[in-house]
């Protein structure tokens, strides 16, 4: 794919733009942030960051409305800051303290903010896409306009439930958009080792369910689509199914060797793909922001995450006595 | 010839029912098929066809009778110009055939003599080398696979990624593409399909990246390995092995931090075993893929870079159902298996400096379990304490406890303490896992208290 052209003309405001910036600014930053606690041994067991997918959920997220609900697998972080859970909170369950959204015992891919609407965080490959269509049937149910995201993997994507999932979607019209993240790779298996159905949403075709791919590393593009599939479920018609190219730019999960791609190839994806640099082009080439401005978010990000990684690294550990608490309601 | 007609079970749990109607009469001719009455089960009101053609020479049991027992005699048919007299005198039902070949019942006897059968598993005298537990699996799996074709494994990264813990580390250059084979992401699938290969005559080693993953397959493990054979009649075995880490690693959270092996020791049809050491891991892992049944066989990831004594010998196994003595003692015993086995020997160590001996027994394999090993070794000591990692309710020291009970109950000085995980998911945060896990303090308190000191 060729670089993308600075002149490119962009159908988005000035504030639209600015927004998208520093939401996948926040997250790509928060997602460093993370990765060097990590290193620093303050965040333990597996840890997924999710750089390189931030128009995925920044883009849908805009797209979205205050009610709707969202459950995805445990590369979570980004779903996460993006639906406007408090970066503090996030960064102190990955530490494992006290003061994280699950008070410090889900740890990464297990956090849930009901005030948010967001439904987890879940380790187990698959599992979440039927909870999902779960989700957009007590909407459903409720009678409530809402829609669900169900986000998962190109490896999820070939879990049976799934599946299940979508006749079952369709059969009762649930309101849940599927979105699948396609960055290509599940741990260290290319899509094309895994499946010769290399269509994830034309799959849904056969269940009666409408879709199609969008390149989610541009999120005006992933705004339209989730839009388009959002005015479709709300209207009673759906599921929907979305598709996202992608790509992620780190390994699997901190402990990965990331040995089955070249490291040209994830060079590549970044010149030419970055949804950050092409939005930070826009604006700039919109004349909607100096560089000056865009020092001053990048700044102002910086702090945000920074007190994050205070905050995650202040919070005490919790108490003893939660060990026992929470197991059941 | 008179046919008795006899009330029918028309339900899997109906012991008796109401005969609500009789739809013929004495005189009527039948065929079969028609209906001959209504009958009220348990679940729902049912008709009753008639199977043979004749006549109705006698209706026996009244309609509206209810509680009319399964095979009671309801009603005759006779032949044209036979008598319903003629009719076999009515004769009690056959009962249920009481269990033939009972069970082995653990009756509470007076205590017998047990001999231990743990005993050296290679000669003495035999060279040794020192290798991780994971060196021990892989090399477990190439040998057997050199040695018989129809071994093969399969699994998510078993082999471009060389494995997500790196086992199978080299499997695919050896043994190529169609030995060493990578699945999708579909446990239930292709657990389905590598069960399947076994009915076909394959001999499949299943690799779960871990076993919380298993849990999407457990239906084909459970229903479909582990009990045709079974229904087959002996017809159908399934020699398969699936293995996997199990149990907690660290601070990787409640869904992926589950120790199993209590739950699949439960399943008649499937063998399990959980090395500690590598030596057990090779001998049982070789064993395993050798065996004709199903085995589930639960690795540690904590246990996959420790390193072991082996013995360097062309052909080992270890045959299941052999428990490990790991250190003798006559004031205790510990009774463990996978990683307890480590609670279980530092304590030991620690205790030592107390004056208190106690005797290490390693399981390793916990269907069978060797439990005459277990029984002798508390018949000389007279306390036991259990170690694992797994929950509290229903654990393999529940299950030792009772046998204990049972078989040596006159030889306990105190009760028997099961040390467990704790009761709750696991959590993520630092303190708290510490906390949830189980401890060697925990193990050396529950020694003391036995010991009443
Ligand atoms: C049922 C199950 N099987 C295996 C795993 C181990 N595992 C975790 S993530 C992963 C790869 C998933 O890839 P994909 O769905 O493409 O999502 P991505 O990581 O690329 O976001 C695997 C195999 C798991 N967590 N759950
Ligand atoms: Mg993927």
């Amino acid at each position: 794919m060729a670089a993308r052209k600075t002149t490119e003309k962009s159908n988005s405001s000035k504030d639209d733009l600015l927004h998208y910036y520093r939401e996948m600014l926040l997250i790509r930053r928060f997602e460093e942030k993370a990765g060097q606690l990590y290193g620093m041994g303050l965040i333990g067991g597996f840890c997924h960051l999710y750089i390189g997918q931030e128009a995925v959920v920044v883009g849908l997220e805009a797209a979205a409305e205050e009610g709707d609900k969202r459950i995805t697998s445990y590369r979570d972080h980004g779903h996460m800051l993006a639906c406007g859970m408090d970066p503090k909170g996030v960064m102190a369950e990955l530490t494992g303290r006290e003061g994280g959204y699950s008070r410090g015992k889900g740890g990464s891919m297990h956090m849930f903010s009901k005030e948010k609407h967001f439904y987890g965080g879940h380790g187990i490959v698959g599992a979440q896409v039927p909870l999902g269509a779960g989700l957009a049937f007590a909407d459903k149910y409720l009678d409530n306009k809402r829609v669900t995201f169900a986000y998962f993997g190109d490896g999820a994507a070939n879990q049976g439930q799934v599946y299940e999932a979508y006749n079952m979607a369709e059969l009762w019209n649930l309101p849940v958009i599927f979105v699948i993240e396609n960055n290509q790779y599940a741990m260290g298996t290319s899509m094309k080792r895994s499946t010769k159905s290399t269509s994830l949403f034309g799959r849904g075709l056969a269940y009666g369910i409408q879709g199609e791919a969008v390149d989610g590393m541009d999120v005006q593009a992933v705004r339209a689509a989730g839009e388009k599939a959002i005015a479709v479920c709300r209207a009673g018609e759906g599921p929907y199914i979305l598709e996202m190219m992608t790509y992620r730019y780190r390994g699997h999960s901190m402990s990965d060797p990331a040995k089955y791609r070249t490291r040209e190839e994830v060079q590549k994806m970044r010149d030419e793909k970055d949804a950050i640099e092409h939005v930070r082009e826009l604006l700039l080439g919109g004349g909607h922001a100096t560089d000056d401005d865009l020092k001053e978010i990048d700044k102002e990000i910086k702090l945000r995450v920074n007190e994050a990684a205070e905050f995650a690294k202040d919070s005490p550990e919790p108490g003893l006595a939660e060990l026992w608490t929470d197991i059941y309601a | 010839m008179a046919i008795e007609i006899l009330m029918p079970a028309l339900s899997p749990t109906m012991e008796e029912g109401t005969l609500a109607k009789w739809l013929v009469k004495e005189g009527d001719v039948v065929k079969s098929g028609q209906i001959l009455a209504e009958i009220e089960t348990d679940k729902a009101t049912m008709e009753f066809e008639a199977v043979d053609e004749g006549i109705v020479g006698k209706l026996l049991i009244a309609e509206g009778t209810a509680g009319v027992k399964v095979n009671t005699p309801i009603a005759v048919l006779v032949e044209e110009g036979e008598s319903a007299d003629a009719a076999p005198a009515a004769k009690v039902p056959a009962a249920a055939p009481v269990a033939a070949a009972p069970a082995p019942v653990a009756v509470a006897a007076a205590p017998v003599a047990v001999v231990s059968k743990a005993s050296a598993d290679w000669p003495e005298g035999t060279p040794m080398k020192t290798m991780t537990v994971r060196e021990a699996l892989r090399e477990a799996m190439s040998e057997e696979m050199r040695s018989t074709p129809e071994v093969f494994i399969m699994g998510e990264e078993v082999g471009e990624y060389q494995g997500a813990y790196k086992i199978s580390q080299g499997m695919l250059d050896e043994f190529g593409e169609k030995r060493v084979i990578d699945t999708p992401i579909t446990e239930h699938g292709f657990t389905g399909i590598a069960v399947g290969a076994a009915f076909g005559g394959l001999r499949p080693i299943v690799e779960y990246m871990t076993f919380n993953f298993a849990m999407q397959a457990i239906d084909q493990i459970i229903n479909s390995a582990a009990k045709t054979l079974y229904m087959s009649g002996g017809q159908m075995g399934c020699p398969i092995v699936f293995r996997g880490a199990n149990g907690a690693a660290a601070r990787v959270g409640a869904q992926h931090s589950q120790d199993y092996a209590a739950w699949y020791a439960m399943v008649p049809g499937l063998k399990v075993v959980m090395p500690y050491s590598a030596a057990d891991a090779k001998g049982l892992l070789k064993q395993a893929i050798r065996d004709n049944n199903p085995v589930i066989f639960l690795e540690n990831e904590i246990l996959y870079g420790r390193s072991f004594e082996v013995p360097d010998l062309p052909d080992f196994t270890i045959p299941f159902g052999k428990a490990r003595i790991w250190r003798e003692g006559s004031d205790v015993t510990i009774v463990s298996f996978g990683i307890g086995m480590q609670y279980a020997l530092e304590a030991a160590d620690i205790l030592a400096k107390d004056g208190i001996s106690a005797e290490v027994i390693d399981l390793r394999t916990l269907r069978p379990i060797d439990y005459d090993t277990v029984l002798a070794s508390v018949m000389k000591t007279n306390r036991c304490v259990t170690v694992e990692e797994g929950w509290p309710v229903g654990a393999i020291g529940n299950h030792l406890s009772a046998e204990i009970m049972m078989k040596a109950f006159d030889y306990l000085d105190a009760p028997v303490i099961n040390c467990t995980g704790k009761d709750v998911p696991m959590p993520y945060a630092a303190n708290l896992e510490k906390l949830a896990l189980v401890t060697t303090a925990e193990v050396v308190e529950a020694v003391k208290s036995v010991c009443y000191r």
